[in-house]
C-alpha cells in the first residue's frame, strides 16, 4: 500500500535528485537565489566550530535515529565518514554547498511533510543558520570528533575534569558574602539585574530551620534571634542548627529518597521488613556526625569489604539492600535477583553519576557514551554482593547488660552442669552391667529391605550398603515416597525411619534442600498380609523422634506427631540438626503381619513443605517388641561402638555410652529438663539481624551481558570495571579482580568528573527548591546545561577541599547572600526568568509531605521529638491497610508518644503507603528518587483541613492559645499566627481571622453540642465550649494558610 | 518570527506550564474571578495553568472515556471465553513435549502435568455467534458490542510485574499507568472530579497502590481512589461539629489571608492554592452526590444488582465483605463518573487467582461480575455513552490449559498461570463489536494467529482516543518515555 506520505517522500527525493543536478551548473550567486525562494533560513556569521556548535544539534536532534542504534534510510551522523557518504537519499551535504544540502533541506522543512526531526520542535533559524555555514566553510569535522571513538575525546561538559574556577570580581561586590554570590552576581551583572535584598529576619530563620533541620522555630527562638544584634548572630544560629540532632534526621530523610527506603519487600506479597529501620538510623546519625561524604559512600557501597569491617559499617551496606524483593509463590528467584542487581547498578548511576546508565541494559545508550557491555562491567562489581544476615548491636547498653547478665546466668548453668555430670557418675557403675546386656543382642529392629520405592517428582532412589537409600535425580519442590516392603515379620509392632546424612547431600544432608534440612508432613501405611486381595490402612498410633525442630519461642513446631494430624502443612524436621542421623519411629496400634509368610507393606512419606524440603537419605526397619516400644531404640552411634570390643573404645566412645546409658535415668532426666528450663532464660542477645549486602564467598557467579537485558539469555562473560568515559581506575590490586571497595573508592577519586558535581547539584536544590543542573539525574548528553557552571564547578572543588564534609558545604551555602535573598517574585522578571534560572531571588517551595506533618502537629505541641527507634503507625484510614495483597496486613495504631513521631517514621508500605505522605509527592519507595515533584492539588487540601492527625493538632493548638499567658483574643490571634509563620502579624490577617473567629463563636454559641464534638479530648478548663470550638475552627485555618506549608 | 519575540514566546510559555505545578480545575482564572473566589486583578496576574485542562488529542477522537474493569488474578479464559473441544478430548494427556520445552511454570510439576478439560458448556451469542461459557450468561447477551480479543499474551509469568505491564505498559515500577497517560495527554472534562479514579471491591490486588501510580509524571496523573460507600473520598468530611457554614466561611477567610500573600510575593503557586481549596470544597459536595444512587430509578439498580443478597457460598477468594453489592455499585458508578467526565476509570477487583477449586471460585467470581457489568454495557448504550466510553475487562494473563497439580497433589482442582495466550475483550468507544479477534491453538497454549501484545492493546487504546502512542511521550531521565515501551502497534481491525 502506497501511502500519501510515501508519495511525498518519493516525490520530494526524485524533486531532490533533479533539483541538486540542475543547480550543478548554477553559480554561487543564482544558488543563494534559489535557496531564499525556498526560504532557507540564511547562514549566521561568523566562524563555526563542528564541536562547538554543530554536533551538540546532531546529538541532540538527530543522532537518535541516524546514529549507532538505528540508521533511519541509510544515514548516520555520529561518525565522519558515514556522515559525508549519506543514506539512502544520496549525500547529506557536500562542503561548500549548504543550499542544496539535502540535509539542510530536511531539516528547514522545505517539504512540511519531510520535516525533520519528525517529533519535536523543528531546529530554531539559528540552528539551521549554523549548519549551513559550518557547511559553507567547508564543512570542517575534526578527525576526532567522532561520537563513537575514543570516549576520552568526548567533549560534554560533564565529563571534563572539574578545574577549580576562578572566583570573578564583579560590579557591585558590597553584596557578595562569599565566592557564590560573586559567581551569582556576575551573572546577574551580565543581565543588568540587581540581586534581591536580604529577607527579613524571621523569614531567616524560619527558611534556615526548615531546610536544616525540618523543624519551625518556636516564637522564643524567633524573638531572640531577631533580637540578636551582634555581627555573627545568624551564623552562629547556622552552627546550632547543624549541630542539632534533627539536622541528621532532615538531610538523611533527603538520602533515604535516593535509597529507595521502605519497611517492606514490596511486590505482591509485600513483607514487613521489621528491621530496616536500623539502617535508617545509620543514615541519621552519620549525617549528624558528618562523616565526610567519601567515607559515607564507601561505608554503603562496600562496607562489608573493608579490612575489619566493623559492625557499623557492614550495616551501612543496606543502601542497595533497599531494592525490591519478590516472594509471590512460583517466582524464578534468580530472575527477581537479577532484577535487583540491575536496580543496583542504576541507582549507583544515578545517585553518584547522574547518568541514566541503566538505558544501557538493554543496548548501548543512545545518547551517551556507555556501551552496554561497560553496564554490565559494572554489574558485575555487584553481582556477587548477596542479600545476608549481619548482627548489629541493639545499643551499648544492652551489650553491656548482657555482658552482665550473661556471665551470672552462665555460672548457675555451670553449677547445674557440675550436679549433673555429679549425677552421671553416680551412675557410672551400672554401664558395665548394662553394656554386656546389649552386647550380642539384637537391637530388636531389622533393617528391611525395599521391593520397590517411588518418587512422585522423579527423584530416583540408590540403595547403599548400610540398607539405606540415597535420593537422587530429579530434586523437586516437593515429593511423596511410596516405599513397598515385604517382609516375613510378624506381629509388626513399630516401623522406624532413619534419615541419614551423606556428603552428596546439600550441607551433608539428610534433607535435599541447600541447608539439609526436610519436613517430612504425613506418613501413612497400608498393609496386605499373604493370601489377602488389598491393602488396608495401618492405624499408627504414636510417633517419636529423637530431636523436633524447635519453633521460635523454644517449644518444638516441627513434631513427630505432626506426621499423624492429617495437616499437610505441619510435619517433622530438624533444623538445625543437619549433616547428623536422625530417627522417627512409628508404633502400630495393632501388630500387622501375616502369621505364616510375607506381608507387603506399603509406607507413603508425603514431603509437602516445598523449595526442596525432602529427604536424602533414609532407611526403614520394623520391629515386633512389645509396646511400648523402645522408641528410642539404640542409635546406630551406639550400637557402632557397642560394636567395638570394650578394650578398643576410646575415650570419647566410652563417654558417649555413658551419657547414652545415664541419659535414660530419671533423676538425670530431670536434672536435664532443669537445665533445658535454665537455657531457655540465657539472657537474650543484645544483636538484632539486619538484611545487608555481603560479598559471596562460595562460588562466585561469572557475569555475562544479557541479550537485551533478560536474564535467561546470557552473551559474553564480562569482568568487572568501570565507565571508560569517565576517570582512569585504579584498583587496590593489579592482578585480582576488582571490587566494589574499588568502585566505590573510584567513585570518590577526586578526579571523578560527575560525582562531586552530582552531588553539590543534590545539595543546592535542597537549599534552594531548584538545582543547578536543572536534569537532576541527567548529566550525561541530554540533559540541561548548568545555569551556573563555574558555580557548580567551585562548590564541587570546594566540596573537595572541605573533605567532603557535608555540613561545611551546606554552610558554605546557607552563609551566602545569595541563600539570604527574599522568595518574593519580582514581576518585572516574570517574563524575563520565569524559572529564576539566575537566582535573582530565593524560591518559595512547598515544604515536603514529612515536614507538613511535622509542622502541624508541631504548631499544636504535639510533636515528639524523639529521634530513631522502629517505624511507626499513626492513624491510617482502615480502608488503605485493606488495599495490599490479600488483606494481609494489619495496620495497629501506635499508641502515646509514637503516634505523634515525626513523618519520615511512618512505617512505609510499599503497595500501600500512607495516604498523607503520598499525596504531597513522597516518594513511592520503589525506585530511587532525587527530586521530589511538588504538585498542588484539591486532595491535599482534604489532609490539612480534615485528615484526623491535621485536625487534632488544630485541636490542639486551640488548646495551646487558650491555656498560654496571653490576655485576649487579639494577643492568641497574634501569637498563632507567629507559632504558624514565625513573623509578627498584619493588622489586616489579624482582622480576617478575628472575622472567623467571632462567626465561629456565634455559631457554637448557639450550637453547644457541636462545640463539644469539634474540641473532642482538648478541651480546656474554664474555656467555655463555644470558645473553645471557635478557637478549634480558627486554628485550623490558620494551619492552612499557604505561607504556613511554604518555606519562604 | 524573529528572534527576541520567538524568546518571549518561549519564555511566555515556560512561565505558564512551569509555575504552577498543577491542579484540578477548569481555566483557572475565569472560573475562580467568575465565582468571586479572586479578583480579576489577581486572575489577571495568575499565569496558572491547570494541568488537568481539557487538551487537543493528536486527532479526531471516538473515545472520551475508558473504564478499565481489571480482574486481577488472572481468570482462566479457558473455563470462559476460548472455548477449545480438542482440550476437553485430550483431557488427561500429557502435553506434548514440543510445547513444554523451556516453559516456566509457577506451581505446576511439569513432567506430570496433565491436560484438563473444562467442565463449562460454550454457546454462541448474537448476530457473531460470539462464543461464551455459561458462567457469562449477561455478558454474552451484550456480544454484539463486543469485541473479543483471543490472542493476548504477556511477557510476565508473576503477579504484580505482570499487572504493572497491563497497567503501565512494562513490568518496572515508577512508571505512569493507562489513566496517568491519558489524563496527561488529554486533561479531564470533569471540573469537580478528579480526572482518574479507582474503585475496588474484593481483596486487594497483588499491585495494590502501584497500579494506578502516576510514576514520573506529576501526582496530579495520579489515579485517586474513591470509596463506593460512607465517605467517598479519604477526608471529605468536615471534622465532627465544623457545619458547611464554617468551612465555607474558614475557605472564605483563608482565600482573603492567602490572597494578601499573593499580592505581597506575587507567587503563582499561592492562586494555584487557592483553587486547590476551592475545588476540594466542590468535591466535598460532588463526590457524596456521586456515590449517593438514591436517584437512581428501582429499574436501574436492580438491573445492575446493587441490592442483590451475597450468595452463600463457602470458600470464596474474592469474597470480602458483601462482594456482589459492592462491585454492582462500582459499575454503576463507572457509568455516573462517564457522565460527570470523568476520563478513566478503574474497576479493580481480586483475586482471579484459581490454582485450586476452580470450579467454585470461578463460578462465584462471574457470579459477582456477570450481571452489573452487562447492566453497565446495556445501560452506557441506551444512555448513548457507550460510542465514546470504552470498557475493557481483562486481566495480567490468563490460565494454563494443564491442571495444576499443585505439590504433586492428585487432586487437580485448578490452573495456574499462562501468559503465552489468553483473552481479553473490549466494547464501545470505537472498538468494533461483535468481532473475535486472534485466535489460540487447538489446546489454547499459544497463540494460533494474530498474536496481540499489552502494547499493541494500548497503542490501540490511545489511538480511538485520538492520540499516537509514539508521540504521547514524557522525557524522564534523558529518555522519552510513552505507555507502549518500545513497542505496539496499532489494530486496524479492531476500529469500527
Amino acid at each position: 500500500m502506497i501511502t500519501r506520505r510515501t508519495w511525498t517522500m518519493l516525490f520530494t527525493v526524485v524533486a531532490a535528485l533533479a533539483f541538486i543536478s540542475a543547480s550543478a551548473f548554477l553559480s554561487a550567486d543564482e544558488k543563494n537565489a534559489q535557496s531564499t525562494d525556498v526560504k532557507l533560513p540564511p547562514p549566521v556569521e561568523g566562524k563555526v566550530d563542528f564541536v562547538r556548535d554543530v554536533q551538540p544539534i546532531f546529538v541532540k536532534r538527530c543522532v537518535e535515529c541516524h546514529g549507532p542504534e538505528m540508521q533511519e534510510a541509510g544515514f548516520r551522523l555520529d561518525r565522519k565518514k558515514d556522515a559525508f557518504v549519506g543514506g539512502d537519499k544520496g549525500p547529506a551535504f557536500v562542503a561548500g554547498k549548504s543550499a542544496n544540502s539535502l540535509l539542510v533541506k530536511y531539516v528547514a522543512g522545505v517539504d512540511p511533510d519531510l520535516i525533520m526531526p519528525p517529533d519535536g520542535d523543528p531546529l530554531t533559524k539559528k540552528e539551521i543558520g549554523l549548519i549551513r555555514d559550518w557547511i559553507d566553510q567547508g564543512a570542517d569535522w575534526p578527525k576526532d570528533a567522532d561520537l563513537t571513538v575514543p570516549a576520552s575525546e568526548n567533549t560534554h561538559w560533564a565529563y571534563q575534569p572539574i578545574v577549580r574556577p576562578d572566583v570573578p570580581k564583579p560590579d557591585g561586590s558590597a553584596w557578595v558574602k562569599n565566592p557564590i554570590d560573586a559567581f551569582v552576581l556576575d551573572r546577574l551583572n551580565g543581565r543588568g539585574i540587581k540581586p534581591s535584598p536580604e529577607t527579613d529576619r524571621y523569614t531567616l530563620i524560619r527558611r534556615l530551620s526548615l531546610d536544616l533541620i525540618g523543624l519551625p522555630p518556636t516564637p522564643e527562638e524567633v524573638d531572640e534571634f531577631v533580637a540578636d544584634k551582634s555581627p555573627d548572630a545568624y551564623e552562629n544560629l547556622v552552627d546550632r542548627m547543624l549541630q542539632s540532632p534533627h539536622f541528621g534526621e532532615r538531610w538523611g530523610r533527603h538520602w533515604l529518597d535516593k535509597a529507595r527506603y521502605a519497611d517492606s519487600d514490596g511486590y505482591e506479597k509485600d513483607r514487613a521488613r521489621p528491621n530496616a529501620w536500623r539502617w535508617r538510623d545509620w543514615v541519621i546519625d552519620a549525617v549528624n556526625r558528618d562523616m565526610p561524604f567519601d567515607q559515607f559512600t564507601v561505608e554503603q557501597l562496600a562496607g562489608d569489604l573493608l579490612a575489619d569491617a566493623s559492625e557499623s559499617q557492614k550495616l551501612a551496606t543496606a543502601f542497595h539492600r533497599q531494592t525490591l524483593t519478590n516472594t509471590e509463590g512460583g517466582t524464578d528467584q534468580e530472575q527477581f535477583r537479577v532484577e535487583a542487581v540491575f536496580d543496583r547498578v542504576e541507582t549507583t548511576g544515578t545517585v553518584w553519576l547522574g547518568l541514566t546508565v541503566g538505558c544501557s541494559r538493554c543496548h548501548s545508550h543512545k545518547y551517551d557514551p556507555i556501551p552496554q557491555r561497560e553496564f554490565y562491567q559494572l554489574f558485575a562489581f555487584f553481582n556477587n554482593g548477596d542479600e545476608a544476615n549481619t548482627n548489629v548491636r541493639i545499643s551499648d547498653e544492652a551489650v553491656e547488660r548482657f555482658n552482665k547478665d550473661k556471665a551470672t546466668h552462665d555460672t548457675a548453668v555451670k553449677e547445674l552442669q557440675r550436679s549433673f555430670e555429679a549425677a552421671r557418675t553416680k551412675l557410672a557403675p551400672g554401664l558395665a552391667k548394662w553394656i554386656e546386656s546389649q552386647v550380642g543382642k539384637s537391637t530388636g529392629w531389622s533393617v528391611a529391605e525395599a521391593a520397590e520405592l517411588k518418587s512422585v517428582g522423579g527423584a530416583t532412589f540408590t540403595k547403599q550398603k548400610d540398607g539405606s537409600y540415597l535420593l537422587g535425580g530429579q530434586n523437586p519442590a516437593s515429593d511423596t515416597y511410596t516405599i513397598t516392603l515385604r517382609t516375613k515379620l510378624n506381629h509388626i509392632s513399630g516401623i522406624r525411619l532413619e534419615t541419614l546424612p551423606d556428603k552428596s547431600l546439600p550441607a551433608n544432608g539428610p534433607g535435599r534442600v541447600k541447608h539439609g534440612n526436610f519436613v517430612l508432613s504425613e506418613v501413612s501405611v497400608t498393609a496386605r498380609p499373604n493370601g489377602q486381595e488389598k491393602h488396608t490402612p495401618i492405624e499408627l498410633s504414636r510417633a517419636a523422634a529423637d530431636f523436633e525442630q524447635p519453633g521460635s519461642g523454644g517449644k518444638p513446631s516441627w513434631t513427630a506427631a505432626a506426621t499423624l494430624d492429617g495437616k499437610p502443612e505441619t510435619g517433622w524436621a530438624v533444623s538445625p540438626q543437619f549433616g547428623k542421623p536422625h530417627t522417627i519411629v512409628f508404633e502400630t496400634k495393632e501388630n500387622v503381619g501375616a502369621e505364616n509368610g510375607e506381608t507387603e507393606l506399603v509406607i507413603t512419606l508425603s514431603q509437602q513443605y516445598g523449595s526442596q524440603h525432602t529427604i536424602g537419605r533414609l532407611r526403614i526397619s520394623l520391629t515386633s517388641d512389645q509396646r511400648p516400644i523402645n522408641i528410642d531404640g539404640l542409635p546406630k552411634n551406639i550400637v557402632d561402638i557397642l560394636a567395638v570390643a570394650a578394650d578398643k573404645r576410646d575415650a570419647k566412645q566410652q563417654r558417649e555410652l555413658l551419657v547414652y546409658f545415664t541419659d535414660r535415668d530419671p533423676a538425670v532426666q530431670q536434672l536435664k529438663k532443669q537445665l533445658a528450663a535454665l537455657t531457655k532464660k540465657a539472657p537474650k542477645s543484645p544483636f538484632m539481624a539486619v538484611r545487608v549486602i555481603a560479598q559471596r564467598s562460595a562460588n562466585p557467579r561469572k557475569t555475562h551481558i544479557f541479550r537485551r537485558g533478560e536474564f535467561l539469555q546470557p552473551t559474553v562473560e564480562v569482568q568487572p570495571d568501570i565507565l571508560e568515559i569517565l576517570h582512569p581506575f585504579k584498583p587496590r590490586k593489579q592482578d585480582s579482580t576488582p571490587d566494589r571497595l574499588d568502585l566505590a573508592r573510584w567513585l570518590m577519586s577526586p578526579e571523578n568528573p560527575l560525582t562531586p558535581r552530582v552531588a553539590v547539584n543534590h545539595v543546592w536544590e535542597h537549599l534552594f527548591g531548584r538545582s543547578l543542573v536543572p536534569t537532576m539525574n541527567d548529566f550525561g548528553s541530554r540533559g540541561d546545561k548548568s545555569t551556573h557552571p563555574k558555580l557548580l564547578d567551585w562548590l564541587a572543588s570546594e566540596y573537595i577541599r572541605l573533605g567532603w564534609s557535608r555540613k561545611a558545604l551546606i554552610k558554605t551555602v546557607v552563609m551566602s547572600a545569595t541563600y539570604r535573598q527574599s522568595s518574593a517574585h519580582r514581576r518585572e522578571l516574570a517574563e524575563i526568568d520565569p524559572q529564576n534560572r539566575l537566582l535573582y531571588r530565593q524560591n518559595r517551595p512547598r515544604v515536603e509531605a514529612e515536614i507538613i506533618r511535622d509542622l502541624s502537629l508541631s504548631a499544636g505541641g504535639l510533636l515528639s521529638r524523639k529521634i530513631g527507634g522502629p517505624s511507626v503507625f499513626p492513624p491510617l484510614p482502615p480502608d488503605i491497610a485493606a488495599l495490599s495483597y490479600a488483606n494481609s496486613f494489619r495496620w495497629t495504631t501506635s499508641k502515646g508518644e509514637d503516634r505523634y513521631r515525626r513523618g519520615m517514621y511512618t512505617f512505609f508500605k510499599r503497595t500501600a503507603p500512607h495516604p498523607n505522605l503520598t499525596t504531597f509527592d513522597c516518594p513511592d519507595g520503589n525506585t530511587t528518587s532525587i527530586d521530589r515533584q511538588s504538585s498542588n492539588t484539591p486532595l491535599q487540601a482534604l489532609v490539612t483541613m480534615n485528615n484526623e492527625v491535621f485536625f487534632e493538632a488544630s485541636q490542639a493548638m486551640a488548646r495551646r492559645l487558650l491555656t498560654a499567658n496571653l490576655k485576649d483574643d487579639n494577643a492568641r490571634l497574634a501569637y498563632g499566627i507567629r507559632i504558624c509563620v514565625a513573623r509578627q502579624s498584619t493588622d489586616k490577617e489579624q482582622s480576617q481571622f478575628a472575622d472567623l473567629l467571632s462567626a465561629a463563636k456565634t455559631w457554637y454559641g448557639e450550637h453547644n453540642d457541636d462545640a463539644i464534638k469539634l474540641v473532642g479530648s482538648y478541651a480546656v478548663d474554664g474555656a467555655s465550649p463555644a470558645d473553645n470550638a471557635a478557637w478549634v475552627a480558627t486554628a485550623r485555618v490558620m494551619l492552612n494558610t499557604d505561607e504556613f506549608l511554604t518555606r519562604e | 518570527m524573529d528572534p527576541i519575540t520567538q524568546h518571549i514566546e518561549r519564555t511566555r510559555r515556560e512561565f505558564l506550564t512551569t509555575t504552577a505545578s498543577g491542579l484540578g480545575m477548569a481555566a483557572l482564572g475565569g472560573m475562580l474571578t467568575d465565582d468571586g473566589v479572586i479578583s480579576s486583578a489577581v486572575a489577571a496576574e495568575l499565569g496558572a495553568v491547570n494541568p488537568l485542562a481539557p487538551k487537543n488529542s493528536h486527532f479526531d477522537a471516538k473515545s472520551k472515556a475508558c473504564i478499565f474493569i481489571f480482574m486481577a488474578g488472572a481468570p482462566s479464559h479457558l473455563d470462559l471465553f476460548d472455548h477449545k473441544p480438542k482440550l476437553n478430548e485430550l483431557s488427561g494427556e500429557k502435553l506434548p513435549d514440543s510445547l513444554l520445552k523451556d516453559v516456566r511454570f509457577a506451581f505446576i510439576k511439569k513432567d506430570a502435568a496433565r491436560l484438563m478439560g473444562t467442565k463449562r458448556k460454550f454457546t454462541q451469542h448474537g448476530e457473531s455467534g460470539m462464543e461464551f461459557s455459561d458462567l457469562l450468561p449477561n455478558i454474552a447477551k451484550r456480544s454484539d458490542d463486543i469485541l473479543m480479543v483471543r490472542s493476548m499474551h504477556s511477557s510476565q509469568f508473576n503477579h504484580h510485574p505482570g499487572q504493572l505491564l497491563m497497567q503501565c505498559g512494562r513490568p518496572q515500577f515508577g512508571l505512569p499507568s493507562m489513566g496517568s497517560w491519558l489524563t496527561y495527554g488529554l486533561g479531564s472534562e470533569s471540573q469537580n472530579l478528579p480526572g482518574y479514579v479507582v474503585l475496588t471491591s474484593g481483596r486487594g490486588s497483588s499491585g495494590g497502590a502501584t497500579l494506578w501510580q502516576s510514576g514520573f509524571l506529576s501526582s496530579v496523573h495520579s489515579g485517586v481512589l474513591f470509596r463506593n460507600q460512607g465517605e467517598p473520598v479519604l477526608n471529605l468530611r468536615n471534622p465532627t461539629g465544623l457545619p458547611p457554614e464554617l468551612q465555607r466561611k474558614g475557605l472564605d477567610v483563608l482565600r482573603d489571608v492567602n490572597q494578601g500573600r499573593f499580592q505581597e510575593v506575587h507567587d503563582p503557586e499561592i492562586a494555584s492554592r487557592i483553587a486547590s481549596y476551592e475545588l476540594a470544597y466542590r468535591m466535598q459536595s460532588s463526590a457524596p452526590e456521586l456515590i449517593d444512587v438514591s436517584g437512581e430509578t428501582k429499574q436501574t439498580l436492580e438491573k445492575y444488582g446493587v441490592e442483590r443478597a451475597e450468595p452463600d457460598i463457602k470458600g470464596s477468594r474474592g469474597r470480602s465483605g458483601n462482594t456482589h453489592q459492592s462491585f454492582a455499585r462500582n459499575c454503576l458508578l463507572a457509568r455516573r463518573l462517564v457522565e460527570r467526565g470523568v476520563r478513566y476509570i478503574n474497576l479493580v477487583y481480586a483475586s482471579w487467582d484459581h490454582h485450586s477449586n476452580l470450579d467454585t471460585e470461578l463460578s462465584y467470581n462471574t457470579s459477582v461480575v456477570d450481571q452489573p457489568i452487562a447492566a453497565l454495557l446495556e445501560d452506557l448504550k441506551q444512555r448513548g455513552l457507550l460510542d465514546s466510553t470504552m470498557v475493557v475487562w481483562g486481566s495480567e494473563f490468563g490460565r494454563t490449559p494443564l491442571g495444576e497439580n499443585r505439590g504433586g497433589s492428585k487432586n487437580v482442582t485448578g490452573r495456574d498461570h499462562h501468559p503465552y495466550s489468553y483473552s481479553m475483550w473490549m466494547a464501545g468507544g470505537g472498538l468494533k463489536g461483535g468481532l473475535t479477534y486472534g485466535s489460540s491453538d487447538e489446546v489454547g497454549w499459544g497463540i494460533a494467529e494474530k498474536p496481540t501484545h499489552v502494547n499493541d492493546m494500548h497503542a490501540t487504546m490511545l489511538h480511538l482516543f485520538g492520540m499516537d502512542h509514539l508521540k504521547l511521550t514524557h522525557r524522564f531521565q534523558g529518555r522519552d518515555f510513552r505507555l507502549t515501551d518500545v513497542g505496539g502497534n496499532v489494530i486496524p481491525e479492531w476500529i469500527a
